[in-house]
């Protein structure tokens, strides 16, 4: 949690070099890059297996609708780490509607499997060629997407819709 | 083993070529899940084909409250997250928080800080170890582990008011100074202690049961542990030698003199040790910090305008009194930059790390919060297959589950 | 062990031997779901021992119990579960709902949790404290037991009264207020109520 940078430029160097498209920035000694949609399983590939990036940290999701400066809706973000050489690297991938599908990291690294059904579950981002998209933390009869910034902290009555039980009248 | 894996429920059920299996429910409502958790079983007899995981039973919403409370108030929620060591979790949203502001926090903040993270490390080992040998029968180690947490709760009672769910931390600080009657709570603690821990280990460790009961049982080789994301005494004991304290320091631990358990067996009995000689390296990174502990203000300066300054600089200096003003007062509140950023401390379940997106205003616009049990209880499955009944209560103690961090 | 007897029979002192009987041993089931149910295992453990009053054993399952203690915060997926466990129990028995997540939902006002499962359940004894202290559980046990000795009945007719019939006058159903999220800065701790 120093604020000491935590990436070998030399990474960033090889991954502006291999791909076009890329933009990077620092911030707080972290590395962000922010990544096109359709370039995030290549560079994932490489970041794994040429970089020795070989820890997945997590995948998850920002919703950027009241945000101040946003362009787009919705921020996908990988956060990387390589346990050889504790660098760690934030990859962000921008989405908007209606095509909010990304594919799935699941052949890469086994722990995005769930990690992934969560940002599906909270979300609403598909993820092409996982092999088990459904709901994780809430009920498979729930039909939003909680996390999004249009649903109501309180939900929409979801949660009394339950039938009331007395004490037995025998 | 006849069956392929199966990845949805459906085809768990529904297999209905191979008849001699059957289905089993295991949980939520459970005496050996840790709370609330549900595995659906495929049984042949008594060996398990394969399982499958159901969770959400407590899932709360914690990451949309973190949208409506501000930094101070939201690290009371982050006590109920792995509500067994509380502080770790203010530790390390405090710190996450603190990385977004570039807040540097003063050196006898770090120092608490790192005390209350071990005595919390200590505190979640006890009860996870005390809980695995509970649900493998030995009631008395249980007893014995509670008895020491009975006397951390006290500690902590005496520092912040609370026995867990303390909210101890602050932005720039912390609630409380550390007393002297608190140090010498932790000193004579930290006395007791190494004499209940041989006690626990003469209990289990070369006890015939307990180790047939888990050695061997639920294997995690270390690719496995490499690629499905398994991080703290999990990953360790596995060979994956990855610490933050060590690999990427936070608060007083380049100052401090320690190992780092590992081991490479990866089964439920290694991980037991690993937990039990990570809270005696624990005590010596306590012992050590309290020598070292430095003098000095706990809190930020006030020109930094996120701590709430002493009563004495509100009343006696003007700087003081604006700081109090602003912090307080409604539609104030301190400057966050419009910016993300991820921290990530080791707590004693894992790798437990924060990602907030700050909008401007104190109140987070995301809290995301990366979750160590919710990603261990997904290697499940694969440790699992092959093993009986009675080994999956045995690899669920090791795996240390908290309902409340797996469903946040 | 419910007797059936017309309703022209007294028996008093045979009322008072039964609830003597069913309140010194009372049986747990803990229905622990989050941390509450760290305090509810240290209640029971050696410091602050549950046992002294007659809840000797934990048991885990609903037939063998008449006490549940729903301690933690019960979401919309879990209540199903805790409907079903509440039924599994043979009469007579007592619900505590113990901690604030579970009698009216805690500092949790969000779109899954249960917002106190008296909405749900029929609920005897509550336990404020979020986690309430072991000595407060105890306290709660105690009051109940007190309970029971003074109007309890041989055949569990008190069940069976008007009060403990109907839902609490206060559970009307509060609408749904959602509160847009602001983009420049919101007042300062901001807790939303509904």
């Amino acid at each position: 949690m120093g604020c000491e940078p935590l990436i070998d430029p030399h990474t960033i160097a090889t991954l502006n070099s291999a791909f076009a498209g890329l933009k990077t920035s620092e911030f707080r000694g972290e590395a962000r890059v922010i990544v096109p949609r359709e370039l995030i399983y290549p560079v994932l590939t490489a970041l794994r297996d040429k970089l020795a990036f070989d820890f997945l940290s997590d995948i998850t999701c920002v919703d950027y609708l009241n945000y101040r400066g946003a362009e787009d809706r919705f921020g996908l973000v990988y956060l990387l780490a390589s346990t050889g050489t504790n660098e760690r690297l934030n990859l962000r991938v921008f989405l908007n509607e209606p095509d909010l599908s990304v594919r799935s990291a699941v052949p890469l690294w086994e722990g995005a499997n769930w990690m992934e059904r969560e940002v599906w579950d909270m979300f609403g981002i598909r993820f092409e060629g996982h092999p088990d998209l459904r709901r994780i933390l809430l009920p498979d009869e729930f039909t939003a997407f909680p996390l999004r910034k249009d649903y109501p902290l309180q939900g929409r009555g979801e949660r009394h819709n339950f039938p009331v039980l007395h004490r037995a009248t025998s | 083993m006849p069956l392929h894996p199966a990845s949805t429920l459906d085809e768990l059920v529904h297999a209905d070529d191979h008849e001699y299996l059957w289905t089993l429910n295991f949980g939520p409502q459970h005496p050996a899940t840790h709370t609330t958790l549900r595995l659906v079983l495929k049984l042949e007899g008594e060996r398990v084909v394969d399982a499958l995981p159901d969770i959400g039973y407590l899932h709360s919403g914690f990451e949309k409250i973190g949208e409506s409370l501000n930094y101070n108030q939201y690290v009371t929620v982050t006590d109920r997250m792995n509500y067994i060591s509380p502080l770790a979790n203010n530790v390390a949203w405090h710190g996450a928080v603190e990385k977004l502001l570039g807040l540097e926090i003063t050196p006898r903040c770090k120092y608490i800080r790192t005390i209350i993270a071990e005595l919390s490390r200590i505190s979640d080992h006890l009860l996870c170890n005390g809980a695995a040998g509970l649900d493998v029968g030995a009631f008395t180690f249980f007893l014995y582990a509670f008895n020491q947490r009975e006397v951390l709760y006290d500690i902590f009672e005496t520092l912040c008011g609370a026995r867990f769910t303390n909210s101890y931390t602050r932005v720039g600080g912390l609630m409380y100074d550390m007393t002297p009657l608190v140090i010498e709570k932790i000193r004579a603690f930290l006395k007791n202690l190494p004499a209940t821990l041989d006690d626990m280990d003469r209990l289990l460790n070369r006890n015939r049961i307990f180790v047939d009961r888990t050695k061997g049982v639920g294997v995690l080789t270390r690719a496995q542990a490499v690629s499905s994301s398994a991080s703290g005494p999990i990953a360790r004991a596995s060979g994956v030698t990855r610490d933050l304290r060590k690999d990427d320091p936070y608060l007083a631990y380049a100052e401090l003199d320690f190992n780092v358990c590992c081991a490479t067996a990866g089964d439920s009995y290694t991980r037991y040790l690993v937990r039990m000689a990570e809270m005696r390296e624990s005590l010596r990174i306590v012992a050590q910090a309290l020598d070292k502990l430095p003098d000095g203000p706990v809190n930020v300066p006030i020109r930094e305008r996120t701590a709430l300054p002493d009563k004495r600089s509100v009343y006696s200096t003007i700087e003081g009194t604006i700081s109090h003003f602003e912090l307080t007062m409604a539609n104030r509140g301190f400057d966050v930059p419009n910016e993300e950023a991820y921290a990530a401390i080791e707590a004693p379940n894992g790798e437990l790390g924060f990602y907030i997106v700050g909008d401007g205003s104190d109140v987070a616009y995301r809290a995301r919060c990366r979750p160590p049990s919710f990603i261990h209880f997904a290697l499940f499955p694969q440790l699992i297959r092959g093993h009986t009944l009675s080994d999956i209560v045995a690899v669920l103690g090791s795996l240390n589950i908290i309902a409340a961090e797996l469903d946040r | 062990m419910a007797v059936d007897l017309p309703e022209n029979v007294v028996v008093s002192k045979l009322d008072s031997l039964a609830n003597w009987c069913r309140k010194n041993s009372l049986w747990p089931m803990p229905f622990a779901t989050a941390c509450c149910g760290i305090e509810l295992m240290a209640t029971g453990a050696s410091r602050h021992d549950l046992a002294r009053f007659g809840a000797e054993v934990f048991r885990f399952s609903p037939r063998q119990c008449d006490l549940m203690i729903v301690a933690g915060r019960v979401v919309m997926k879990m209540l199903p579960v805790l409907q079903r466990i509440w039924q599994q129990m043979p009469e007579p028995k007592w619900c505590i709902s113990m901690g604030a997540c579970a009698s009216t939902g805690g500092v949790f006002d969000t779109y899954c949790v249960v917002q106190g499962i008296d909405r749900f359940l029929p609920v005897d004894m509550y336990v404020p404290g979020c986690p309430p202290r072991p000595e407060q559980l105890i306290q709660s046990i105690i009051d109940l037991q007190d309970q029971i000795q003074q109007g309890g009945t041989l055949s569990g007719r008190e069940f069976q009264t008007r009060a403990r019939q109907q839902p609490k006058r206060a559970l009307i159903e509060l609408p749904i207020v959602s509160v847009p999220h602001a983009t420049s800065r919101p007042p300062q701790g901001t807790m939303l109520r509904s």
